[in-house]
């Protein structure tokens, strides 16, 4: 059953028909061209297609596109403009090198930004503890939970 | 996925129309963290869905008076878990929320939903399999002699052994918690959680006591003075992010050092969420020590049956159960108001 909706990415709105069945990421990647959210399990279960949804991090897997309108939803994509700095997130995860082939980057950022606004960043412990719904076949999580504590300081205002 | 129709219900009247005039396999879609998987791997196959997401405006309220913890069924499992009333006066409830799946599925997640979520037994998920009980009724069941590391040891039949794998359930049954549900008809009733799950006995895809179509509109923790000394002990195979291969709510009332009263349920053990009134019975006008924390766990476990991979979850199940209440003994607690 096709159905029109209306999206909000990263702060522009998009009209698209749709397949009722169509997931967020689905719409985002083959949509929207969007393709910084990945599809690691298509299960909920890795974390890799984390996005932002009115500011909660949110599996864009589970999520209908349908049932997504209305929210403001944000991508790795919408974290800094093309001719602007970096966010420090991202910033942070280069400067610690904190993957290795990248697939799970994405996600993990996205949910690593969430992690600290929560005020779920203030120890190893807790970073570990909160970031353990992304899943790392690179296994870098040691320099994951660095680069959410060198982020962290340098997201305050943000 | 099977293709579906969509609606999206503006209050719960409307959501009760719209599964009545779609049929007996329409479905709520709340979180949707357990339906749409389950749709995606083949294993629900509903018409319709209706999305009762804008339910929130008037069914996902938390709060606690003298009559205890009052939830609304839209809540979102992160919600309830960083509640600071929860977290101080009903802290198994808070920690049976913050130990399950992740933070993303946490604030996806509906109390709805949570306690309706599905058994993770592997045949059950694998539709190539073709003996499940649960999934295709009278086919058999693939897990009794297969692969049931996971599976439960108590409250199991003949015709089917799978756990049920949630974790605020044990919770509620464990604290005597009531469910509010409305009907097709308009009509509301509260029933005791501990009676919304239903045991496999020889009908093992009937899960629950729900009416078609009923809809779930929040739940009720009587207050006690119990429910301050509280804990939720879960046991997985990884640390974190992980389904309870064992897992123990407890709370305790005790008055110098005697248990007045005790409340236990179990998770990742059983059938469907447990309350172990055997175990109560044992702590209750006791001291706590190691040897009365043994005894109950032995009689928690008394009829337990394996079925060879999970022969070890009897004692994984006492060993769990008997560190929370050794725990909950030992907790700093400002006595209940
Ligand atoms: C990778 C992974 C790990 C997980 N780990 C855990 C864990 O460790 N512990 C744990 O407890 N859970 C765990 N879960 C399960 C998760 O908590 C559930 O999927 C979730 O709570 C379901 O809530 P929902 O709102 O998304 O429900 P939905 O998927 O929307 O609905 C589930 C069912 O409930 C029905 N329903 C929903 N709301 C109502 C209502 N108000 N009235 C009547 N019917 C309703 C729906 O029709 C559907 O049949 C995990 C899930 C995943 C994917
Ligand atoms: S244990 Fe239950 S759910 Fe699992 S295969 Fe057997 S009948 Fe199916
Ligand atoms: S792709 Fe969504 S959790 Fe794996
Ligand atoms: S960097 Fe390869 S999966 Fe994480």
């Amino acid at each position: 059953m096709a159905t029109d909706i209306m999206l909000t990415v990263n702060g522009g709105q998009h009209r698209l028909a749709v397949d009722v069945r169509t997931t967020l990421l689905d719409a985002l990647r083959e949509r929207l061209d969007l393709t910084g959210s990945k599809k690691g399990c298509d299960l909920g279960q890795c974390g890799a297609c984390t996005v932002l949804m009115d500011g909660r991090r949110v599996l864009s897997c589970l999520t209908l596109a349908v049932a997504a309108q209305g929210a403001e939803v944000t991508t790795i994509e919408g974290l800094a403009g093309e001719h602007d700095p970096l966010h420090p997130m991202q910033q942070a995860f280069l400067e610690q090198d904190a993957y290795q082939c990248g697939y799970c980057t994405p996600g993990q950022i996205i949910s690593a930004i969430a992690c600290v606004k929560e005020g779920h960043a203030n120890s190893a412990d807790e970073i570990r503890e909160y970031m353990s719904g992304n899943l790392c076949r690179c296994a870098a999580y040691p320099k994951i939970v660095a680069a959410v504590q060198q982020a962290k300081p340098l997201m305050k205002g943000r | 996925m099977r293709p579906f129709a969509y609606e999206q219900a503006g209050d719960s009247s409307a959501a009760l129309r719209m599964t009545a005039n779609r049929g007996a396999s329409a479905q709520y879609l709340a979180g949707g963290t357990n339906l749409l998987d389950l749709m995606k791997i083949g294993v629900a196959k509903p018409v319709a869905l209706v999305d009762i997401g804008p339910l929130r405006a008037d069914h996902a309220s938390i709060s606690v008076d003298a009559d205890g913890l009052h939830l609304g069924a839209l809540v979102r499992m992160a919600e309830a878990a960083e509640h600071p009333d929860v977290l101080r006066d009903y802290p198994v409830i808070a920690q049976s929320l913050q130990l399950a799946a992740s933070q993303q599925l946490r604030n996806m997640a509906t109390l709805g939903g949570n306690v309706l979520q599905r058994t993770r037994c592997n045949y059950f998920r694998d539709p190539s399999w073709h003996a499940c009980n649960k999934r295709d009724p009278g086919t058999g069941c693939a897990a009794m002699d297969g692969v049931n590391r996971r599976l439960a040891v108590l409250g199991t039949s003949a015709h089917c052994i799978a756990h049920y794998p949630g974790d605020f359930a044990n919770a509620l049954a464990a604290l005597g918690a009531e469910v509010t549900l409305l009907s097709p008809e308009g009509t509301t009733r509260r029933i005791l959680f501990e009676e919304l799950h239903r045991l496999p006995g020889d009908t093992p895809h009937q899960e629950t006591n729900l009416h078609p179509g009923e809809l779930i509109l929040g739940f009720h923790v009587p207050a006690g003075p119990w429910t301050r000394r509280s804990l939720y002990l879960k046991i997985r195979d990884r640390e974190s992010y992980d389904f309870a291969q064992a897992s123990a709510a407890v709370a305790l009332a005790v008055v110098d050092g005697t248990i007045q009263q005790a409340r236990i349920g179990l998770g990742g053990v059983a059938t469907k969420p447990w309350r172990s009134h055997a175990a109560e019975a044992v702590l209750q006008g006791q001291r706590l020590d190691e040897a009365l924390a043994h005894a109950a766990a032995e009689a928690a476990f008394r009829d337990a049956v394996t079925h060879g991979e999970n022969a070890f979850k009897p004692e994984l199940g006492r060993r769990t159960l008997m560190r929370a209440l050794l725990q909950a003994a030992t907790m700093e607690i400002q006595p209940n108001a």
